[in-house]
């Protein structure tokens, strides 16, 4: 695809993979665009990969995403469309903003599978986004940077702005042993939930370690070494009490 | 012809009755069914006791090393054999091939030597008065076969450039259409056949035709009068049409088993009945004589005898065709025309039979998809697809246009109307050792012969595309003759000395027919034409300057992955082979259709081919079909069907393009709604982009390496293999092996 990088007045999107029958970000069967560049370095990230906006496999221009598209839409029933999913995909705003435009020019659904924690105006994004899925790192701000390294700033900005702007939400947590799978955490998040309107969905993410290999591969450490992966049933348990206590 | 006939009470529509013609019968009289599938009725007490009887049989089949008995004593003939029961009192559907379930029938038509061999291999000896008198008196389609092979033809064969021909066992793959003994009545079919040997006079201009035709019709009306004479055995007059639902299954089915004792062809496939026998079954719901728990347990039943089918194999057959398969090949749903389908509440019934009776190869289950079908079956179908691995499908928008909406799948992917085309089946032309032939001068790269006379051998240090290229096109012309001489042989030898009058019986005089050829090492030949054009190729030449190894420095695109590059010279060697074929003359004027079809035989054809461009090593396995190569395909599964779709249909690859499909449960969805609709989006995006076929498995392969290892806790474990189901246990190691390594598409 790098020839059509050539052409002038498409952006280019720096992408680490693209995923053509992605069924766990978004609602259907989705083409996912995996962006590089991350400004967190979350302690469970399993994508370190993406963190650097140098360690881009491709590039394309929204011209190839609605090829993309077309080559496998026919998949996708009704429910299905693309997803902008990352590293952090607000860190390429522009590209994106470009991107959506074109799809939703062609009736396309699109999602933003976000932590919201870039810095920047979204504002005419969100025009063309119709979900937004919403990682919420920690409620606690202290947690939050203990988890992500830094501030929960930008992360409360674009709440905000998906509230303002009446954003359709699916709002995520990855759960992790003795982080934040204790049944305290899970009421304060609820709590945090309630008082959020448009959520659609919620769901809470096991966390699982193998990721490791990526680390050793780029020589990054992994900050996670003795803890376990977050058990599944429990995990479901605990969204299950989630669901309850926000309905 | 009487109009006021009084089984057809109730029945709309005048023309069906003037002549024989299922299909406009269906068309007036059957009723869409849209619901979904909350209407099905459990298994009867009736059919619990037959089928418990039946799994008590099937393990001791299994526990005999996978042959319960042989009729040793009498041979192969529709009224050879007195009726058998499982357990007479329970059964509502009668006939058995031979006088007890699961006893296999011994038939010297096809060929002495095999039979023998396939009894001697099971422990068996043939009564040696009846040999005696067989090969004393008889000549066999084998004998005959060799009596008429060329030289080449031997040692394409030999070579296992052309492997599993049906030279010495049943060609199979005929579908008579059985339905037409319900609708009709023996007598009626006899009267239609009759008329057809009216003329006085012999046409000069087709001498040769004429009089074989007319020794055929006589042949099919002896056998029809057999028919009637087995149904007799068992209790039935099936002289008269039948008067309800029960009668239709039986009549068709009785059909059907005739051509079961008759012949012993690779796939003996039943048609497409649901829909046909759902216009009885309405009937009797309406007047009350018929529940609903009566009409799933007359369908279940009728699959039960269909399980039970069986014949005998030798060895070297199973190494081909894995699993003692049968092609009992039902076809269900489709479409009527864009707007209405075919799909009644019997499809559903014959789907339900695999919750009612446990997941099972067979019958073979072929869903006609449609992006039409309504949506309460697309689903059904799936979520069976999901729990059990036991259901085939088949873009019924491909073929229609082409068949009309009365065919049926024979075997795996053939599609043929009912009762007015049959198939010449040609069995399979390895093009992976072809290309290695183009490379070799026409030297085998096992054997070291000669094989193909006339080519020089290429010699190079590093392959040139365009060298290599030319003299496989150059190669691939003269095998296919090769190639068409050896069916226009063998299907000439099959009609003289093992004709399957039963069947025949059972289509029109005047069929269409079509020589259906195959290809097999497609995605091998493929890859390794892409290896030698977008990498560098260096062969390493034995003493005898023959490739027997080849390396390769670089990157190439591998079929499989959505990439135009390799995938257009998938769809340029189809479409030459099949131009090839296309330019000869068939045996009874036939049409050439070409499939890309293995069944299992890939694991046999790869054991008997060198290595390759691609980078297989000698003796590997090819994939099955149109499939990309093992683990090949792994930019994504919808990548990798994307690929197979390309491969053309219409006036190409007509006999079928297989293509099976491993997908692990946690990739299709997080729970069974969501893989269900996600599997019915995956179908609708494969077929809508006009693809053929496909087999569905939901599994891990972590599961098929504990049943491998531990197969006593998987008894009912079916997978679909290459154009049919199997059950796990009875692949050898090697093919379980080969289903192992294929592609399981996982999350990337």
């Amino acid at each position: 695809m790098q020839e059509h990088s050539m052409k002038k007045d498409n952006i280019l999107g720096y992408l680490t993979d693209i995923e053509t029958m992605g069924l766990v970000d978004g609602p259907g069967m989705r083409l996912v665009l995996f962006l590089a560049g991350c400004p967190l370095r979350c302690l469970y990230c399993h994508n370190p990969e993406t963190w650097e906006l140098k360690n881009y496999t491709q590039t394309v221009t929204s011209d190839d995403v609605l090829k993309l598209y077309r080559q496998f839409g026919m998949y996708y029933g009704e429910s299905g469309g693309v997803t902008f999913s990352g590293g952090e995909p607000l860190s390429q705003s522009q590209f994106v903003l470009e991107c959506a435009k074109l799809l939703k020019e062609h009736k396309i659904h699109t999602a933003l599978d976000t932590s919201g924690a870039s810095c920047g105006d979204f504002d005419e994004l969100l025009d063309y986004i119709d979900l937004v899925i919403l990682d919420i790192k920690a409620v606690d701000e202290d947690e939050y940077i203990k988890i992500c390294g830094k501030t929960p700033e930008n992360f409360n900005k674009f709440l905000s702005l998906c509230q303002k702007k009446n954003k359709k939400l699916w709002l995520r947590q990855v759960i992790v042993p003795n982080i934040n799978d204790d049944i305290p955490h899970i009421q304060k998040l609820a709590n945090y939930i309630k008082n959020i309107k448009n959520v659609e969905k919620v769901e809470l993410l096991p966390y699982h370690s193998m990721a490791k290999s990526k680390y050793e591969k780029l020589n990054i450490p992994y900050r996670l070494q003795s803890t376990p992966d977050m058990d599944k049933q429990k995990c479901s348990e605990l969204e299950k009490i989630l669901r309850q206590s926000i309905k | 012809m009487e109009n006021d006939v009084k089984q057809w009470q109730g029945f709309k529509g005048d023309d069906w009755k003037e002549n024989i013609d299922v299909s406009s019968f269906i068309d007036q009289n059957y009723t869409e069914y849209k619901g979904d599938e909350n209407f099905l009725a459990p298994i009867s007490k009736k059919t619990s006791l037959v089928w418990d009887r039946c799994k008590e049989l099937l393990k001791e089949e299994t526990k005999k090393g996978g042959c319960l008995d042989v009729e040793t004593n009498i041979l192969s003939g529709i009224t050879a054999f007195k009726p058998g029961y499982i357990d007479k009192d329970n059964e509502v559907i009668v006939g058995l091939q031979t006088d007890a379930p699961l006893k296999r029938i011994v038939n010297m038509y096809g060929g002495t030597k095999i039979a023998l061999k396939a009894l001697e291999a099971h422990g068996y000896k043939l009564n040696p008065e009846v040999q005696k008198h067989f090969v004393t008196y008889r000549k066999t389609h084998n004998d005959g076969v060799f009596d008429a092979y060329t030289p080449i033809i031997r040692r394409a064969r030999k070579n296992g450039l052309l492997t599993g021909l049906p030279d010495g066992y049943g060609r199979g793959r005929i579908i008579g259409d059985y339905r037409r003994i319900a609708l009709y009545g023996i007598d009626r079919l006899i009267l239609e056949k009759q008329k057809d040997l009216q003329d006085d006079f012999l046409d000069e201009d087709n001498l040769e035709e004429n009089i074989r035709l007319r020794e055929e019709v006589s042949e099919q009306i002896r056998a029809l009068n057999q028919i009637k004479e087995m149904a007799k055995s068992y209790g039935y007059d099936i002289s008269n049409p039948a008067q309800n639902a029960k009668e239709a299954i039986q009549w068709s089915y009785f059909g059907y088993l005739a051509g079961a004792k008759e012949n012993n062809g690779a796939a003996t496939s039943m048609g497409r009945d649901a829909t046909f026998f759902d216009i009885y079954i309405e009937r009797d719901l309406k007047n009350g004589t018929l529940t609903e728990s009566q009409a799933q347990e007359l369908i279940d039943q009728f699959v039960i005898k269909l399980r039970l089918i069986r014949h005998l194999r030798t060895p070297e057959y199973d190494e081909l065709f894995a699993g003692d398969p049968t092609w009992v090949t039902e076809s269900l749903a489709g479409m009527l025309n864009d707007e209405h389908s075919l799909v009644t509440k019997s499809s559903f019934r014959f789907l339900h039979t695999l919750e009612n009776l446990d997941p099972s190869a067979e019958p073979n289950l072929t869903v006609l998809w449609s992006k039409n079908l309504p949506i309460g079956f697309k689903k059904y179908a799936s979520k069976i697809s999901i729990r059990t691995d036991s259901i085939q499908y088949e873009g019924d928008d491909v073929m229609r246009p082409l068949y009309g909406h009365d065919y049926a799948i024979s075997c795996c992917v053939s599609s043929m109307k009912e009762g007015k085309q049959m198939q010449f089946f040609g069995a399979r032309c390895n093009l992976a050792k072809s290309l290695l032939y183009a490379i070799n001068g026409g030297y085998d790269e096992l054997s070291g012969a000669l094989v193909i006379d006339g080519f020089d051998k290429i010699n190079s240090e590093v392959l040139d595309y365009d060298t290599v290229r030319k003299s496989y096109s150059k190669m691939l012309q003269k095998i296919a003759k090769i190639y068409v001489d050896a069916n226009n042989i063998i299907h000439y030898m099959h009609d003289k000395y093992a004709y399957e009058a039963s069947q025949m019986a059972l289509h029109d005089t005047h069929v269409e027919r079509l020589m259906a050829f195959g290809i097999a090492g497609f995605s091998c030949a493929v890859d390794s034409l892409s290896a030698i054009k977008y990498a560098k190729v260096k062969p390493i030449y034995n003493d005898q300057n023959i490739a027997i190894g080849f390396n390769v420095d670089g990157e190439f695109p591998k079929y499989g992955n959505d990439d135009k590059r390799v995938d257009d010279l998938a769809v340029e060697l189809v479409q030459e082979f099949f131009n090839y074929l296309n330019s000869h003359k068939l045996y009874k004027n036939a049409h050439a259709t070409l499939s890309l079809l293995t069944i299992t035989s890939n694991v046999m054809y790869g054991l008997k081919t060198g290595s390759t461009p691609d980078g297989r090593k000698a003796g590997e396995a090819f994939a099955p079909g149109a499939n990309p190569m093992h683990g090949r395909d792994c930019s994504g599964a919808l990548r990798s069907l994307n690929s197979v779709a390309k491969i053309p249909f219409e006036n190409c690859c007509q006999d079928g393009v297989s293509n099976t499909f491993s997908i692990i449960p946690s990739a299709l969805g997080h729970d069974e709604k969501e893989q269900i609709t996600n599997l019915v989006n995956i179908l609708d995006g494969y077929f809508v982009q006009g693809a053929q076929h496909i087999n569905v498995n939901v599994l891990n392969r972590e599961l098929l390496i504990d049943a491998m290892n531990n197969p006593y806790k998987y008894p009912n474990l079916t997978i679909r293999v290459s154009g049919y189901a199997v059950n796990f246990n009875k692949l050898d190691r090697a093919h379980q092996e080969e289903v192992i390594a294929r592609t399981f598409h996982e999350k990337r």
